[in-house]
């Protein structure tokens, strides 16, 4: 999770887009997610530059200068090359987590949280979460709707900033209200069937552990193995190229 | 509301759905450019000081790994981890509000609001920045701007949205005892 040695994290890219093909997700699909992931990619680089344009010569101890942009800002070798590396960290979690979001169904999700030893009452609260996050949002629209239809202004400019607020408040506390009585009716709802009852429960989505399962356990304890061994041979976690 | 495991199990869940609602489809533009006001965190203050230290983290840290994961960037750990701590100790003024039973006066308001600056400041003032830099390697003059700006904004969400919360749940319930015999 911490490395930064190029030749890991390249490879990590390599096997992470080959998982996305392997996956056969539809570009057209998982489109806005790479999108927003790729601002957030080139807005977080361009803020690294302009707060630390010399942190790469921090890392990697060397300074080698290509030429004088403006102010105190230098296009310096080390620094491209750390950049490099936090590009390539992007590039080799973006696409597993896509992968990770447009294949995993909930419910199995809760029941493996649980079978790696979560305790069930929090794997079910994120099933939970997972469950009503779409009639919530349903809810939050059908409230902004009837609110705006009673003359209330939605969040613009025009306002001041607690009277901005203040409409949020508007917005949120029917929706909270409902939750808090939707809270309580799935609560007595659960506690009329016994849930809470017994140390363990049983998934009606559990899955038995197959073959390819224990193969791709195997795979990523490799690569936590090899992403600690790096840790010892670089003296760190940086490769540094550098210094060769 | 009687604390039973199986409300704070359902609170949780719903809690963490609320706060991705809110966090994805409610921010409030600010007079600085592309900066908003995460809503979010006024509902983890209230729904924290409701239900307790354990729903605030979890509701914090599932509700913000579900954002995270809904853009595709994947988890950024470090915020992530962040959120929970303060959620965590925002909790830990439920015993002191007892917002399900008894009225929320100026008082609790101020009890309320000392604690949620205390859990920001130690949220996004250090343990964002601090794994920012463990697990990120971010140079970190970017990591403690950044965390005292979302800090800042997040404080003063909370003060406002957090605060009416409290106020409009508490008269919105039945005070206890508010029943007499006849």
């Amino acid at each position: 999770m911490t490395t930064f040695d190029t030749r890991l994290l390249a490879a990590l890219a390599v096997l992470a887009f080959v998982l996305m093909a392997v996956s056969r997700i539809r570009i057209s699909d998982v489109k806005i997610l790479f999108w927003f992931s790729f601002v957030f990619m080139v807005l977080n680089n361009v803020l690294i530059f302009l707060f630390s344009p010399e942190h790469g010569c921090s890392i990697y101890g060397s300074r080698t200068e290509i030429c004088h942009l403006f102010l105190r800002y230098y296009l310096v070798n080390e620094q491209l090359f750390y950049q490099f590396n936090v590009v390539l960290k992007y590039l080799a979690t973006i696409p597993v987590v896509i992968v990770f979001v447009s294949t995993t169904d909930p419910s199995e999700f809760a029941s493996s949280l649980n079978r790696i030893g979560i305790s069930y009452k929090i794997a079910y609260s994120v099933s939970l979460a997972l469950r009503y996050i779409p009639d919530i949002q349903r809810e939050y629209h059908d409230i902004s709707n009837s609110q705006q239809a009673r003359g209330l202004e939605m969040a613009s400019r025009k306002q001041s900033l607690i009277k901005r607020l203040k409409n949020a408040v508007m917005m949120i506390f029917p929706l909270i209200i409902s939750s808090m009585d939707r809270i309580e009716r799935i609560a007595n709802a659960m506690e009329l069937r016994g849930f809470g009852k017994d140390r363990k429960r049983t998934w009606y989505s559990a899955r038995p552990f197959r073959v390819s399962d224990y193969i791709a356990i195997a795979v990523c304890i490799l690569m936590l193995a090899a992403s600690i061994a790096l840790n010892f041979i670089n003296g760190g976690r940086y490769f540094n190229p550098f210094a060769l | 509301m009687k604390k039973s495991p199986v409300i704070t199990v359902v609170a949780i869940g719903i809690g963490a759905a609320l706060f991705f609602v809110l966090g994805r489809f409610v921010s409030i533009p600010t007079p600085v450019p592309n900066t908003n006001f995460s809503t979010q965190y006024g509902l983890l203050g209230f729904m924290a000081g409701l239900f307790g230290p354990l729903a605030g983290l979890l509701i914090a840290f599932i509700g913000h790994a579900l954002i995270d994961f809904s853009y595709g960037w994947g988890i950024w750990w470090s915020w992530v981890i962040a959120s929970g701590a303060a959620g965590l100790i925002m909790g830990l003024a439920a015993k002191k509000l007892c917002l399900s039973s008894e009225p929320f006066d100026a008082k609790k308001a101020l009890t309320f609001n000392i604690f949620q600056v205390v859990a920001q400041i130690i949220a996004w003032g250090l343990i964002a920045p601090i794994f920012d830099i463990i697990i990120y390697a971010e140079p970190a003059n970017k990591v403690f701007t950044q965390g005292l700006v979302a800090g800042l904004s997040n404080i003063v969400t909370t003060a406002v949205i957090g605060t009416l919360l409290c106020f409009a749940y508490s008269k919105a319930r039945p005070a206890e005892g508010s029943l007499k015999k006849e």
